[in-house]
């Protein structure tokens, strides 16, 4: 930076100097108004006994002992986890068994990648609207395999509402497993080829470099897969609304299909509030370590 | 396990070589085949009739292409109780997008070089705290923005909406062009201050015109996620002013008459066009800014 000290400093210079904070300083305090501000009421409302319209008289935890005593709040906990968990081991074991094969110099690789990253480009609605006519037992798979000659065959998962969860899992592997992919292989590509060369030199095989060389070291790559996995699985809600509705009944109600329905549907803003801070606290509890060793490790 | 059995894929020559590499190409052949699986069955669905989705099969090609479906998933399905097909909602995305991407990129730019190109005091918590603000879930933040609107006098409106999505992806562009900006030379910067350019000009003579990729990125990114929300979408609109996904669910999902799978599948190809177009034309950016926008804090 060029050093002013010298000389008394001239109004424009000193505004010049100013400048960068100036421009920051609205779109930061949109911020501040729109993030932590919005944050900051919806935190209140859920400590009053607002309902259909907000109420600021503070009501103390009232509101987290209803939320907490809503059955179906459980069963949206209860799919968050399952689908959190079944989405992100599955994506994640798709993604790094597909990394690892494109990276054998295949020709057509860009072609391939291609391929199996389109389904991002969707919105979730399309992936939902799409796989609902797939997994539709009257006129999709289920109907495809009896045609075929299997009359007994039975896949009704999507109107079954022990297992709609899945079809939820199966839609969302597979728009997001190419993602996986896609990260995992830019880390394989970063990954030093000296050490490879030294692996072989060594004697290992293709499988125990990849298994105990490269893939320890890829361990950052790992933890940010599963941490924009698990994030993008704790706000799912477009899909669940495209390919179930939340349904059969609330069978496959996640947290973020709860809070719309009773902060828009039932105007329970002091319930709707209460679960919109336990899903913020979730994400905190994953992102936030993970945005500080980020940024501090950049700094160095 | 024997070790030479799985060295075959790093061997060069060879039957076992050979077999490995046929391996390698069915495998990625059959994954290939999975993802492409739903939209083929979604075109080949939107080109049948009625009468042939009910007597073929789920995978079976239209014998008659038709493109009634299509029409009318354009023109007059029926949306909730208007029947103009998604026609008049593809037209709001269209509005609401445009504006968007354009403000939040600008914006973004500007944050992006003050907050790296003029490291002044608190740049960093600045940054920091912007950041969060791309990690949230908006569940947190629906209540009063609907509110806020309501205050504005821009509730369930377009205008509305494109304000929603310029403050929400103001934090993912802020970071695109943090990250850009952090790998351009500071000598740049100072050799044109020892030339007597300010703030701006430095910026829409210099930076600026250099930082096309990263404007690529970040117009990419914006359009594809403004293209296809649906929580603010249908939080913050109303019939009218619905953008193409809320309206694509609508179609879907309204249960009045005989259901038309043709009609739903042509109207989620037509809500999915122009995103999947820009992946088409400009995948290598689209991919660089998923990676930029996860992996990089």
């Amino acid at each position: 930076m060029v050093t002013r000290t010298q000389k008394p400093v001239p109004f424009s210079q000193k505004f010049e100097s100013w400048l960068p904070r100036i421009v920051v300083s609205p779109l930061f305090a949109l911020s501040l108004f729109f993030v932590y501000g919005f944050i900051g009421w919806t935190l209140y409302i859920s400590f009053t006994k607002s309902g259909v319209m907000p109420n600021y008289t503070f009501e103390g935890l009232s509101q987290y002992e209803r939320l907490w005593a809503t059955p179906r709040w459980y069963v949206a906990l209860g799919n968050m986890f399952v689908f959190s968990g079944l989405f992100i081991v599955i994506s994640l074991t798709i993604g790094i068994f597909l990394a690892i094969l494109l990276d054998q110099r295949v020709r057509i690789e860009g072609v391939i990648r291609t391929i199996y990253l389109y389904p991002m480009a969707l919105s979730f609605i399309v992936t939902g609207t799409v796989w609902k006519w797939i997994l539709n037992p009257g006129l999709g798979i289920q109907n495809f395999v009896r045609k075929a000659g299997f009359e007994d065959f039975s896949f009704d998962w999507l109107v079954n509402s022990d297992y709609a969860i899945y079809t939820v899992v199966i839609a969302a592997v597979w728009q997001s497993s190419g993602y996986a992919m896609a990260l995992f292989l830019a880390g394989l590509r970063s990954v030093d080829d000296e050490i490879l060369k030294a692996a072989a030199i060594d004697g290992a095989s293709a499988f125990r470099t990849y298994f105990s060389v490269v893939l320890p070291i890829m361990r950052p790559v790992f933890l940010s897969t599963v941490i924009i996995l698990a994030h993008l699985a704790i706000k799912s809600f477009d899909l669940v609304i495209a390919l179930t509705g939340g349904g059969p009944g609330y069978a496959t109600d996640m947290p973020a299909t709860f809070m719309y329905a009773f902060a828009f549907q039932r105007s329970e803003l002091g319930v709707a509030a209460a679960s919109a801070v336990m899903m913020l606290t979730t994400v905190i509890a994953i992102v936030v370590p993970y945005l500080y060793s980020e940024l501090r490790g950049k700094k160095r | 396990m024997n070790r030479r059995n799985l060295g075959g894929i790093v061997q060069q020559k060879g039957a076992r070589h050979l077999a490995m590499r046929a391996l390698l190409f069915l495998t990625l052949g059959v994954f290939c085949l999975y993802y492409l699986a739903p939209l083929i069955v979604m075109v080949a669905t939107s080109l049948k009739s009625l009468e042939e989705i009910r007597t073929g099969s789920l995978i079976s090609l239209p014998q008659d292409v038709t493109f009634d479906a299509w029409s009318k998933a354009w023109s007059s399905a029926c949306v909730g109780v208007r029947c103009d097909g998604l026609k008049p909602f593809f037209w709001n995305s269209v509005a609401m997008v445009v504006p968007a991407v354009a403000i939040s990129t600008i914006l973004g730019a500007l944050n992006g070089y003050a907050l790296t190109k003029w490291q002044f005091r608190g740049a960093n918590v600045i940054f920091a705290l912007i950041l969060f603000g791309a990690f949230i879930p908006f569940q947190v933040i629906l209540l009063p923005m609907a509110r806020t609107l309501g205050v504005l006098g821009l509730a369930g409106t377009i205008p509305g909406l494109v304000f929603v999505h310029i403050i929400y992806g103001l934090a993912f562009t802020t970071l695109f062009f943090r990250n850009f900006f952090i790998g351009v030379s500071d000598g740049i910067i100072q050799a044109a201050q020892v030339d007597g350019a300010g703030f701006f000009g430095i910026f829409f003579r210099i930076v600026l015109p250099m930082s096309l990729p990263a404007i690529v990125v970040t117009v990419i990114w914006q359009f594809t996620q403004i293209w296809n929300d649906f929580l603010f979408g249908i939080a913050f609109t109303v019939g009218d002013s619905n953008p193409v996904t809320v309206a694509l669910n609508n179609v879907v999902n309204t249960s009045t008459g005989v259901k038309e799978y043709n009609v739903d599948m042509a109207a989620a190809i037509i809500a999915a066009l122009p995103t999947l177009a820009v992946y088409v034309i400009a995948g290598a950016y689209f991919v660089r800014g998923l990676s930029a926008g996860a992996v990089k804090g």
